[in-house]
């Protein structure tokens, strides 16, 4: 009866040890999947909260007198001399104007500093624009600078002390004179849309990066997307199940595996040094990046055709169809929202590769807008990538801004992907 | 742009071409179609295929060599060009010529045997364009002309159609074949021209790595050093830190969504993974540098210990977190592929869950996880973004997680942007280390999806 009962008490331990033990895998299990969720939840706060103030810029009201002597002193209204004037000259006296009991060396240069470089090209512009400003005073909005603008976000706090602070505690005097005007403000930051690179936070945008990048997509969509689809075609239907098919399939699938850096070795190697492609531009850029998606669309294309009945083809050839009519008029278009899902997966990827396009110049420093897929450009990622070098604080926003940008047009992507599939995919 | 112009030219001569074929196959049968042997726009097709095809191989070989061509030629005209200058040199030159080319009216100071080369190069190039218009036009006239004679009632144009379609799609899908023989030409090329000027056992072997060769001859370490090991071991260690994070997290992720999670969960878990896979590396590394990097050393700082600012320790682990995802994707679908039986069987035997995952679900796809997990090791080392950002670039032989090490990615890099030469063993150690790189991977590749096919057959 002891025996008995000694046993059930073990077994009831032996129970008990392994409920526990379930529960504790289980709650790895858990803890797993609870990591995975706070890493998105964290980096999507942290880039979010970094970047939202990105879209937002200081702006300045300041009077301005579009002094004759120094815009047009010879006062004959030449196109020429009113380009070159010096708009600084302004600007400068607009502040000292403003700030009488500034005297001192440091001082002066703090206040001039006051308003962003980028200040002046908006004055010219205005006064090319109507040369009869010339001679009169008016009150303008003009960008502030980056310490300006990060001090009003409270990036740069204004409880810190001096010495740790990058704004002096004049400079803090003069923003609150004017916030007592109410003549600074934040506003839509619409120059981060309008503008190329520059080496001032304040004026930087990703207009440049943004058609750097469209062009890249676009040679790349041109180049891989037909000979992706192409070469599925011919890897189903076609391919004689020989040792050549297999030696394609092998190496398509390992093409897909090859890190994409290694692309990038190539196009260094093949395309820019021994075919002479200009460096920097899009269109190497896209060759590469094609290559590169290749093996995606190529993989998802052959699922999708491969997905379509067979019962299809047969009818098609039945009625007297070739084998190549049965193919373009019924498989194919049957396989298409498959392999347009592929395609805008393949693209995704593309859009967010950085690494083959170092390799290939596309890192450079370019303030222009790119216009055609020749020209010098960058693109979205790699300008994050370039931004997130830069010391400046105000640089943080503006990467933290294009991520927001890139990982935007990325979800659009992917929920378009996501939606084709939804709506257009048959079941058969 | 003279290329879009050839390029719409030879497209208007190829539709026009097609327009041409399918009405003189009209007209050959006197608007009896049923008698041709193929559709009217078979002969279209036939027509313009003749027509832009050979066209658009004339163009495209053009394009290829031009540069090459003209390059050549310049060279060869020029008196102060020997064999024995570098490339470096030449290149240099030729962006002269070409500076000097664009800006006609340039410095006048400037050499007058590289002004005459400048012109010599801008009559080339003019000459060169002139050439290729009019053997584009030339090609594609003389392939509509013939093409349109060959149109008859008897001309079996569907199948010469359909066979040079037939042909296009065999060279797409070779296209995959040449981007490999690309890859391997170039590495193998560049790393030969490497392993020629530094020996091929002081790379692999070697513990000193410092590729930054003195300006002068006679300064200390003039020469560099070319030893990878570091390297290596920087490479190995962040990748890992950053297992230790992706496979425990990965696979018991997968484990709990296979096994556990309730369908609504499943729907929850499937797009937020999918979502940090979709993250582009770029972020990650910005993530890393920004936020991880500073947190681990202040932390490090508040126990006392040093931790180095561009530690492998936060590399390795937002690598990780990038990496989580792979291994996931890959090991829920190996362990759905176990059949149910088997479980079935482990639950009649009174096991419990987790004892079925552990005992019976896990050693069945074993080999499935394992390949899963070389395919992430493949990933995790050809990495480049997260390093670059996040990780050092001074080539440290250390285990410790805490300081800063470098990798191959980041190496590759650092040597190949900016200013290049291609004749210095600084720059092609880059494509040492890339052949290194390509040859790892792909032997991680071939086994893993080696393995995964074998297992994947075994239930089937």
């Amino acid at each position: 009866m002891t025996e008995l009962k000694q046993s059930m008490q073990i077994a009831h331990a032996r129970l008990k040890k392994r409920r526990a033990a379930e529960a504790r895998f289980k709650y790895f299990g858990v803890a797993a999947l609870s990591f995975a969720f706070l890493c998105v939840a964290t980096l999507f706060t942290n880039i979010i909260s970094n970047g939202y103030s990105g879209f937002q810029q200081t702006y300045v009201e300041i009077d301005i007198t579009f002094d004759e002597a120094v815009i047009d002193p010879s006062g004959q209204r030449d196109s020429a001399v009113i380009h070159s004037a010096d708009y600084k000259a302004l600007i400068k006296a607009s502040m000292r104007n403003k700030f009488p009991d500034v005297s001192k060396r440091r001082e002066l240069r703090d206040l001039y500093g006051f308003v962003s470089s980028g200040a002046i090209y908006e004055l010219r512009d205005m006064v090319i624009n109507d040369p009869s400003l010339i001679g009169k005073t008016q009150k303008i909005w003009v960008m502030a600078s980056d310490e300006v603008d990060m001090l009003i976000k409270d990036v740069f706090k204004r409880s810190e002390p001096e010495s740790t602070r990058p704004v002096s505690n004049q400079e803090i005097s003069w923003i609150e004179a004017f916030e007592g005007e109410k003549r600074i403000e934040k506003r839509f930051n619409i120059n981060f849309f309008q503008a190329g690179d520059s080496r001032e936070p304040e004026q930087a945008g990703i207009r440049g990066a943004l058609v750097g990048s469209a062009l890249t997509m676009l040679v790349t969509l041109a180049l891989s997307f037909p000979c992706g689809v192409m070469a599925a075609i011919y890897l189903e239907e076609f391919a004689p199940k020989n040792k050549f098919t297999y030696l394609v399939e092998v190496n398509i699938n390992n093409l897909a595996a090859v890190p994409s850096i290694v692309f990038g070795l190539l196009g260094l190697a093949i395309f820019l040094n021994l075919f002479g492609m200009p460096r920097s531009a899009p269109v190497a850029g896209g060759v590469v990046l094609a290559l590169m998606t290749l093996p995606t669309i190529i993989i998802a294309s052959r699922a999708a055709l491969k997905a379509v009945p067979p019962s299809i083809m047969e009818a098609a050839i039945g009625v007297g169809a070739s084998k190549m009519q049965a193919v373009f008029h019924h498989q194919l278009p049957l396989a298409m929202p498959g392999i347009l899902t592929g395609t805008i997966i393949g693209m995704a990827q593309a859009l967010g590769e950085t690494a083959p396009l170092l390799m290939i110049g596309m890192v450079a420093f370019i303030a222009d807008v790119p216009g055609t897929p020749v020209d010098p450009a960058t693109v979205l990622p790699v300008q994050v990538y370039l931004w997130a070098d830069s010391p400046e604080r105000a640089f943080v926003e503006k990467t933290s801004a294009a991520i927001m940008v890139l990982l935007a047009f990325l979800i659009t992507m992917n929920a378009l992907a996501v939606m084709l599939r939804k709506k257009l995919e048959k079941r058969w | 742009m003279q290329i879009t112009i050839f390029i719409s030219t030879v497209l208007l001569l190829t539709l026009m071409g097609y327009y041409m074929g399918r009405s003189r196959a009209v007209k050959a049968v006197n608007g009896n179609v049923p008698r041709l042997h193929s559709l009217p726009r078979h002969y279209g097709y036939y027509v313009a295929i003749w027509c832009g095809l050979p066209a658009f191989v004339v163009c495209f070989l053009w394009l290829s060599f031009e540069t090459q061509i003209i390059n050549s030629l310049i060279l060869s005209g020029l008196s102060n060009v020997t064999s024995d200058l570098s490339s470096a040199a030449i290149a240099r030159i030729l962006s002269d010529i070409k500076f000097l080319a664009v800006n006609a009216s340039g410095n006048s100071a400037s050499n007058p045997e590289m002004v005459r080369a400048a012109e010599r190069y801008n009559d080339l190039h003019q000459l060169g364009t002139a050439g290729l218009a009019i053997s584009i036009l030339v090609v594609a006239m003389l392939g509509l002309l013939f093409g349109r004679r060959a149109v008859t009632e008897k001309l079996k144009a569907r199948n010469i159609v359909e066979k040079a379609i037939g042909y296009v799609l065999l060279a797409s899908s070779i296209v995959a074949i040449l981007t490999t023989i690309g890859i391997v030409a170039s590495l193998l090329f560049e790393a030969i021209r490497f392993f020629g000027m530094v020996s091929f056992t002081d790379f692999l072997f070697g513990l000193q790595w410092s590729p930054q060769i003195a300006l002068r001859e006679d300064q200390v370490a003039s020469q560099g050093s070319f030893g990878a090991v570091p390297i290596f071991a920087g490479t190995m260690l962040i990748s890992f830190i950053a297992m230790c994070v992706a496979v425990p997290v990965g696979l018991m992720s997968a484990i709990y969504m296979s096994e556990y999670a309730t369908p609504r969960v499943r729907a929850l878990g499937k797009p937020v993974l999918e979502i940090l896979a979709g993250v582009p590396t770029v972020v990650y590394g910005f993530f890393a540098a920004l936020v991880v990097a500073p947190t681990i050393r202040n932390f490090g700082d508040s126990l006392g210990i040093e931790v180095a600012s561009e530690s492998a320790l936060a590399a390795g682990l937002v690598m990780g977190v990038m990496i989580i995802p792979f291994v996931s994707s890959l090991s829920d679908d190996v362990i759905r592929a176990v059949p149910q039986s088997l479980r079935d069987g482990s639950y009649a035997l009174g096991g419990t869950k987790s004892e079925t995952v552990i005992n019976v679900v896990f050693p069945a796809a074993l080999p499935g996880i394992v390949g899963a997990v070389m395919l992430a090791v493949s990933r995790a080392i050809g990495e480049t973004m997260i390093v670059v950002m996040a990780a050092g670039l001074s080539a440290n032989l250390t285990a410790n997680p805490l300081h800063a090490v470098t990798t191959a990615t980041v190496q590759m890099v650092t040597l190949l942007v900016g200013d290049q030469e291609f004749d210095s063993p600084k720059t092609l150690a880059a494509f040492a280390l890339g052949l290194v790189l390509f040859c790892v991977t792909l032997c991680l590749n071939v086994i893993a999806l080696r393995v995964v096919a074998k297992y994947r057959e075994k239930y089937d």
